[in-house]
């Protein structure tokens, strides 16, 4: 798999899928306190076949099916993370997350500092999210605000193959409720993925384009899309650069403010609805921060409108930020008060 | 719909004739502790009563003054290396599972050296090294995260069991239902044991549930329920232990519904508009330390002074107690945050 085959031996490549796979396979190999827990992860391999083959590796006590029960399954995670397992609860979607909420928030959140730091609960909760699919407004939700909001829970939102199983991996190993948002749209997207065994640390935001002349912020898809649209300004001569902050709490600050100011312009771009999203968190960490003084223009945000996410294909695609709409909003920015 | 007055509860007790090999089965030593162990609680319950209205207590509590028979008979069918995880009215399960008082006591108070380092309070109370795995305030919340506990001890191959505790408005959630039902499938080593003291708040369980016993619902998980008598600490015992016994060999969960009352409101804000003098008047008749001690006595397995020196000590441990966390530090602001991760 390392190589191509063909005359050039370049990086293998993975898909987005494949890398989640690959993280959750070395890390249960390597430790056995991990272990899988979802509704039809076991021999149907998980709703988007992310868990597909390890049944047969690891047996069904640690790829375990689960009746529909997604309280007790965050329930079941959160037990066994306070005695000392490592377990990967799958949502099936994110928006089962809802059904969840008590366990991860009442519990799992609170449990460490409730009992005067004298817990820890190593969980990761897995949640394939966001729109795009046709799948209407119970299976299309980006609902990372409500756990960033929540102290004591870690939210990570990876846009790569070689982010995913490397935050996977850190995830995993980190003590504390982790919500590992995986965008469903980013599962079939290739990149290069080291076939070693890595971690890439939580709280570590990584700048995928540098440019000089407008910052973009942006997490999960809105990655891929911003590093298209940056691709479409250069056309024009504007050069973007394109920040992802991969973990959603805790921040990399420092990383954002750096890049804002270098650029003094910073547009922030994310799926979920605009009102209360993560980009008023991060506009005011930047307004906040020394990168004030250097703005020349205000802080933009361009995010999901104030909608559930619709199931027409217009509509939907209409609901979130796309391409073209971030070429106009970054372009606009770019030049205003120029 | 016709609602009795739910009093009596005779038909489930489940000793009858069964007193006498019950005592000789458990011995002097056990008999004592858990005649200590009741009347620690009440005794505690009692100083936080106090406490709290010569406003010395910050926060809310729970009291449970007469349900002790249900948590210290439950925890009394464990070995010592067993575990607990319970609720907001929990101070008999935590003394029950060995919590040292004067720390108890201090996390009542909010106090640094609290078994929470004060961040917990009466509803939170957790000796992990102990096997106590803490108290949980929503209702119904610490259910599912047993299901998690015990899955766990079967994964490790433990022959650790855990007893889950809740009250009687916990199983209308459906977290309840969801957990239940997992921990069969499973096979887990979990004992489910509701607190019923007959009202969630001023929800009497009559007008919550068309059914009349909670244990009816063990049938929809396929899982052994029982009914029992819960101001009978002995009752209590053995159905309990039973449970446990069958956990530990591998066959399951249980559901053990031990019907009691509390004497005091649900919290602080409880003005009894709900229930009437006399239903509370007949259930104090029934005191579960009252009972227990007489039998004791009638048993002839202790003499009306060790009985009540087992009570002067249990009163004095609390005294001592509340008087050492009085004046011990209160934690600093400052770090905060330092609890809220691990690293």
């Amino acid at each position: 798999m390392s190589d191509n085959g063909g005359g050039t031996s370049g990086p293998r490549e993975l898909t987005y899928l494949e890398a989640v796979r690959e993280a959750l396979i070395q890390e249960m190999r390597r430790d056995p306190t991990v272990f899988i827990l979802g509704e039809d992860v076991g021999v149907y391999g998980g709703a988007f076949g992310v868990t597909r083959g390890m049944l047969e590796e690891f047996g069904p006590e640690r790829i375990r099916d689960t009746p529909i029960s997604e309280a007790a399954i965050a329930g079941a995670a959160t037990g066994a993370a306070l005695m000392g397992m490592r377990p990967v609860m799958e949502i099936m979607f994110m928006d089962f997350l809802t059904i969840s909420m008590n366990q991860l928030v009442n519990q799992a959140a609170k449990m460490r500092f409730m009992f005067g730091g004298k817990a820890s609960i190593p969980l990761v909760c897995r949640a394939p999210a966001g729109s795009g699919t046709g799948a209407a407004a119970q299976h299309s939700q980006s609902l990372e605000a409500w756990f960033v909001h929540t102290p004591g829970i870690k939210v990570v939102a990876p846009s790569t193959p070689a982010d995913v199983k490397g935050l996977l991996v850190a995830s995993i190993r980190d003590n504390n409720p982790v919500i590992f948002m995986e965008h469903k749209l980013l599962y079939r997207m290739k990149g290069p993925v080291s076939e070693d065994l890595y971690s890439v640390p939580l709280a570590e935001a990584d700048v995928k384009r540098e440019g000089r002349d407008l910052t973009i912020i942006a997490y999960s898809i809105m990655v891929p899309r911003a590093l298209e649209a940056a691709e479409q300004l250069a056309t024009e001569g504007i050069e973007v650069e394109v920040v992802d902050p991969r973990t959603l709490n805790p921040l990399d600050t420092e990383t954002m403010v750096r890049s804002v100011c270098k650029t003094g312009r910073v547009l922030i771009v994310h799926e979920a609805p605009v009102t209360g999203g993560v980009g008023a968190e991060l506009a005011a960490v930047i307004a906040d921060s020394e990168a004030f003084d250097y703005l020349d223009a205000p802080i933009r945000r361009l995010a999901g409108r104030n909608v559930p996410i619709p199931y027409n294909r217009t509509l939907e695609a209409a609901a979130v930020p796309q391409v073209k709409d971030i070429v106009s909003a970054a372009r606009a920015l770019a030049l205003e008060g120029r | 719909m016709e609602t009795a007055e739910r009093t009596d509860v005779k038909e489930v007790s489940v000793l009858a004739d069964q007193t006498r090999d019950l005592l000789e089965a458990l011995g002097h030593e056990k008999l004592a502790w858990m005649l200590q162990k009741m009347c620690e609680t009440r005794h505690f319950e009692e100083k936080a009563e106090e406490l709290y209205i010569r406003g010395l207590v910050h926060g809310t509590m729970h009291l449970s003054i007469g349900m002790e028979a249900s948590p210290i008979g439950s925890v009394a069918a464990l070995e010592p290396e067993d575990l607990i995880i319970h609720h907001h009215r929990g101070h008999g399960h935590s003394i029950a599972k060995g919590a040292d008082i004067t720390i108890m006591m201090a996390e009542f108070l909010g106090k640094e050296p609290g078994y929470c380092r004060g961040r917990g309070g009466s509803m939170h109370i957790a000796d992990l090294p102990g096997g106590n795995l803490g108290a949980t305030g929503v209702v119904a919340s610490g259910i599912p995260t047993a299901v998690g506990i015990a899955l766990a001890l079967q994964m490790q191959r433990s022959d650790q069991v855990l007893l889950s505790f809740f009250g009687d408005g916990a199983t209308n959630l459906g977290e309840f239902h969801e957990s239940l039902n997992m921990a069969s499938v499973w096979n887990l080593p979990v004992v489910f044991i509701c607190d019923n003291n007959q009202y969630g708040m001023s929800m009497a369980v009559q007008r919550a549930m068309n059914i009349d016993r909670i244990s009816t619902r063990a049938v929809s998980y396929g899982i052994p329920g029982q009914s029992v008598d819960g101001n009978d600490v002995l009752a209590v015992y053995q159905a309990v232990r039973a449970a446990v016994e069958r956990a530990r060999r591998g066959e399951g969960p249980s559901l053990v519904d031990n019907i009691t009352y509390r004497w005091r409101g649900h919290s602080k804000s409880d003005r009894n508009l709900y229930r009437t003098q006399s239903e509370i008047d007949n259930w104090r008749a029934r005191c579960p330390i009252l009972r227990f001690r007489e039998v004791l006595l009638s048993e002839g397995v202790m003499s009306e002074d060790e009985v009540e020196a087992i009570d002067l000590a249990a009163k004095a441990t609390i005294d001592r107690a509340a008087e050492a966390a009085s004046t011990m530090p209160e934690p600093d602001p400052e770090n905060m945050e330092d609890e809220v991760y691990a690293p």
